[in-house]
């Protein structure tokens, strides 16, 4: 293997988001999942920052600062509070059983490694084999976002899919236009706002975080 | 076969067997530290064992011979794994007698010797001990296959000193893949070496000990070498991590230099590895019987991952 050091140290960080969106997978707790989630932004952050070094990108630079002062600081702060306020950290019941859950995610994983394989041959970057991971960590955090039943937890599935899709692009095409990402970070920014207020809401009208309440539209 | 070989290679089995309680004083008193306790002296373990090898032996009346024989067998299947691992030197004559995959046959063996000794004295707890043991064995015995499997993978040989020399005396690459398999491995070894997630090794509860539940019956020089053995085995799992996932100084073939300082090396590993298992054990939680296969699976997965990751990053 003839990679440089600091592209391995990218593909262990690479490994490392992996990881954590296994763990967030297996974890039954709002607030655990919320450390994992800051733990995933770290991670991409990190990453980011490295390849913008070694490639000499500097708009990468500003896109491992907004990651690392959104994902890391801000929603994590946002989501302890709504967590504490809330006071919902109690176990988080998955509609499917963790162990099934994971079975599940490894077939994902495998399924994304291969479908990812041709089209990391043919992308230019440095670090185009961590494309089936990022492939990886979008649909793990979407399977998250399918099988968790509360609303909280379904946030941040939503949130670690972002994470999947910034890495996608950093591995693919060394990132989206600034323009474009900062347009993303908004959105997400503007949908925690959002779905805080609305967590509130649904507490009100249903007494609980249950999203299964909200498929029944007619008053019996 | 050399003379420097056999040397080397009873000073490194003769170190891992006066070393184990050590290892098990030091992790008891840094669980003692961690938990606001007075700490026990780190050379408890050896006090405990004097204490009970001057004892005599009472054994119930209907206990068969193997009850009697099985200590040995455990005791001697650890200290057999212990010299098979690389400690301090590197290629040892009694390595190519087994490989990672046989080790796990060695550490089997002693297991199955421990429950059938358990299940003969015929009392509840010793079945039930057994029992719980074989459920979390089973379990955890496919994982650490696959754990090995990923360092073979990257070494592309099972025998631990050519996975020793891939790591440590070539040039260094972060393997990604290892990252992996050395949580799953971590899961795995709390469950073979009775430690806390899994099961506490203080209790005399009887509604959680599984590894307590099966040696209760055993008293004086048999219970000594069960307490040998089990440290020997902490012991001999921590060299075996060392081996796959922290190599660098344990030395070479045939170079004795390098033997001191891989000394030093193992005891300041050892020392940072009790702490950190002490560590963890103050940190986690006992799991439910029922969430054993829950973690297991976890760990099993993990390490399946981590090949995975081998293949799309490293081949």
């Amino acid at each position: 293997m003839s990679l440089t050091y600091h592209l391995q140290v990218v593909n262990l960080l690479a490994a490392l988001l992996l990881l954590i969106s296994f763990a967030m997978l297996s974890q039954r707790r709002i607030v655990g999942l919320v450390t994992l989630f800051a733990w995933q932004g770290a991670a991409l952050s990190l990453s980011t920052t490295i390849v913008a070094w070694s490639t000499g990108q500097h708009h990468l630079y500003y896109s491992a600062a907004l990651t690392l002062i959104l994902k890391v600081l801000v929603m994590p702060w946002f989501f302890y509070r709504l967590v504490r306020k809330l006071d919902v950290n109690r176990d988080v019941e998955p509609m499917i059983n963790i162990p099934t859950t994971m079975l599940i995610g490894i077939a994902l994983v495998i399924f994304s490694f291969n479908l990812a394989m041709p089209i990391s041959q043919m992308a230019g970057t440095v670090m185009r084999s961590t494309l089936g991971i990022a492939m990886a960590s979008v649909l793990l955090a979407f399977l998250m976002m399918i099988t968790r039943s509360k609303a909280i937890p379904q946030v941040i599935g939503f949130m670690a899919m972002e994470n999947g899709l910034f890495f996608a692009a950093t591995s693919a095409t060394y990132g989206m236009p600034l323009v474009v990402e900062m347009g993303v970070a908004l959105d997400v920014m503007i949908g925690l706002f959002v779905l805080g207020i609305m967590s509130f809401q649904i507490r009100e009208s249903f007494d609980s975080m249950d999203l299964r309440h909200m498929e029944k539209l007619k008053e019996r | 076969m050399t003379t420097t070989g056999i040397f080397l290679q009873v000073l490194q089995t003769l170190l891992a067997i006066l070393l184990a309680p050590l290892l098990m004083g030091w992790v008891n008193q840094c669980r003692a530290w961690l938990q606001g306790r007075s700490a026990p002296p780190i050379t408890q373990p050896y006090r405990t064992l004097r204490k009970l090898f001057h004892k005599d032996a009472v054994i119930a009346h209907n206990a068969s011979p193997l009850f009697r024989f099985a200590p040995y067998i455990i005791f001697a299947c650890m200290t057999l794994a212990a010299g098979l691992v690389p400690t301090i030197a590197n290629d040892l004559p009694f390595s190519p007698a087994a490989d990672v995959i046989a080790l796990v046959g060695i550490f089997a063996l002693a297991r199955i010797f421990q429950a059938l000794a358990a299940m003969d004295i015929g009392t509840a707890f010793g079945t039930l001990g057994a029992r719980r043991e074989m459920l979390v064995s089973f379990l955890a015995e496919p994982a650490l296959l696959m754990v090995f499997f990923t360092a073979s993978l990257i070494s592309h040989s099972t025998e631990l000193p050519v996975i020793v020399e891939t790591l440590a005396h070539k040039d260094f690459v972060i393997y990604p893949s290892l990252a992996f398999a050395s949580v799953a491995f971590w899961m795995v070894s709390t469950a073979e070496n009775a430690r806390v997630p899994i099961d506490n090794p203080t209790t005399h509860l009887e509604l959680t000990m599984i590894h307590e539940a099966m040696i209760l019956e055993y008293s004086a020089r048999h219970l000594a070498l069960i307490e040998w053995a089990v440290a020997l085995k902490l012991f001999t799992y921590s060299t075996l991590g060392i081996a796959m996932f922290l190599p660098w100084g344990i030395a070479a073939r045939g170079d004795l230099a390098a033997l001191p300082l891989a000394v030093l090396v193992l005891l300041a590993k050892m020392t940072v590895g009790g702490a950190a298992l002490a560590f963890l054990e103050t940190v986690a939680a006992k799991l439910r019987l029922f969430r054993v296969p829950e973690f297991l699976g976890s760990a099993f997965l993990l390490a399946v991952l981590g090949m995975l990751i081998h293949f799309l990053l490293e081949a």
